[in-house]
């Protein structure tokens, strides 16, 4: 059983004195773990860090097994933000969230584009505290638990659309939601079908992960007895720091 | 199983050994019982006896506080944090610092789900509001979780008013630009110093 693919590194653990079990989101073969030998060597330490895209080659007796991984690293993002709080912060609750929802062996290629363009944006891109908030609604159409923003629920309107019903997943207009405010979940306007060129403020940002949190952890952890990953919230925490996110 | 087999399975245990080697090293010790066996596991029993982690900077050591926090000739202003003991004896083999320690017990991890509360970092805070500290120096490893750790402690200590460095990343020591990786080099670029020239 042999493959070979590209993948981004959401996670390594030490296992023994040398050697990295290292799990990854791959493009054709979803997330997928396989022990590298002497992954802990100071060379392959460093190729080997969360947020760094590979070209990987997995083998194994059977497929059912935990399998070898060689690899060489395409692109190194992880190091470059070592510096930058806010976007380590980010990577970091990108990959726990990544390694926390998906399932494993199971091609999730909207999902695997999604973190690269987060990444990729991370790296440069002026957009890039969107598209954390757009890997994560990709994330959940990935899943099958995707929020339908095409059109209020209660009316069909197509306009206003300001909060989103946490029971259905679905936009709500702001007349159809003005009765149930307290219990809606608010919807950022960047993220309404033809939103995508807005320059949100730092709230509308903030009402975008907690919109994508809640449905993450209501639908897809909560049935696993799971809450969403520590680094997530270390991101928001850092994110509500900054007050107003230049680069937004 | 017999004492000598009990001998080999505990040693196998140890860090790069085996079962193959274990047994070389059981024959050996058996080989030379008075000269290396006896006085190992009398050093053994005393290590397991007395050895403790300080309640200040958690190293390990004899004594509580241990050697170093209670050395007067250490700088008790300056206070580096370490991720794991075995980090506090490789700077203190540098010789390069002459300050306090403060060993954390790991690093932010969500994938083995450590947060704040599983590493030392309340005690830190604590120790840099109660001992004068000028300095705190973050000698984490330069890895997205260790650098996450150090972000994380900086906002910790922002509200002290005390001076937070870490170490610098970059060119090593005998390092050639053209085997280093690129993360290295634009870190080591990004962290570039300025030099005075004409110094005589």
């Amino acid at each position: 059983m042999q493959w070979s693919d590209e993948g981004i590194i959401l996670a390594a653990r030490r296992h023994g004195e040398r050697a990295l079990v290292v799990d990854l989101l791959t493009r054709e073969h979803g997330r997928h773990a396989g022990l590298l030998r002497g992954g802990q060597a100071p060379r392959a330490r460093t190729q080997w860090q969360i947020g760094n895209r590979m070209l990987i080659s997995w083998s194994a007796r059977l497929a059912d097994h935990l399998g070898f991984l060689t690899g060489e690293r395409v692109e190194g993002h992880g190091v470059m933000l070592l510096d930058d709080r806010v976007r380590l912060a980010a990577l970091s609750a990108a990959t726990a969230v990544g390694a926390a929802t998906l399932p494993e062996r199971e091609p999730h290629p909207r999902a695997y584009a999604g973190l690269t363009a987060l990444i990729a944006a991370l790296g440069a891109d002026e957009r890039w505290a969107i598209a954390y908030v757009e890997w994560e609604m990709a994330l959940l159409e990935e899943l099958g638990f995707g929020l339908d923003l095409s059109c209020c629920a209660s009316t069909g309107v197509t306009t206003d659309l300001v909060y989103v019903s946490p029971r259905s997943g679905q936009a709500v207009s702001e007349a159809a939601g003005a009765p149930y405010r307290s219990q809606m979940l608010k919807l950022p306007a960047f993220l309404l079908p033809g939103g995508e060129g807005r320059r949100p403020a730092t709230e509308d940002v903030m009402d975008g992960l907690a919109l994508t949190g809640f449905f993450l952890e209501r639908r897809v952890l909560a049935p696993h007895g799971r809450k969403l990953p520590a680094a997530r919230s270390r991101y928001i925490d850092a994110l509500a720091q900054v007050l107003t996110i230049p680069s937004v | 199983m017999t004492e000598l087999d009990r001998l080999i399975q505990l040693l196998a245990k140890l860090p790069g050994l085996g079962p193959r080697s274990a047994r070389r090293a059981a024959l050996y010790l058996i080989k030379r019982r008075e000269a290396v066996m006896e006085p190992l596991a009398a050093a053994m029993a005393e290590a397991a006896r007395t050895i403790q982690p300080c309640t200040i900077c958690g190293n390990l050591d004899t004594i509580d506080p241990c050697t170093l926090c209670a050395d007067p000739r250490r700088d008790a202003g300056q206070i580096c944090v370490v991720e794991d003991v075995a980090d506090l004896w490789a700077i203190e083999r540098a010789h390069a610092f002459k300050g306090r320690y403060h060993v954390l017990g790991g690093t932010l991890s969500a994938l083995d789900g450590i947060g704040p509360s599983e590493l030392r970092i309340d005690a830190l805070v604590a120790r840099v509001k109660e001992a004068g500290v000028r300095e705190v120096i973050l000698a984490m490893n330069a890895t997205v979780e260790g650098q996450t750790t150090v972000h994380y402690i900086i906002d910790r200590l922002a509200d002290i008013g005390v001076s937070v460095t870490r170490l610098a990343h970059g060119v090593p020591v005998g390092g050639e630009l053209d085997y280093l990786d690129e993360g290295t080099l634009a870190a080591a670029l990004k962290a570039r110093t300025s030099m005075k020239s004409g110094a005589a």
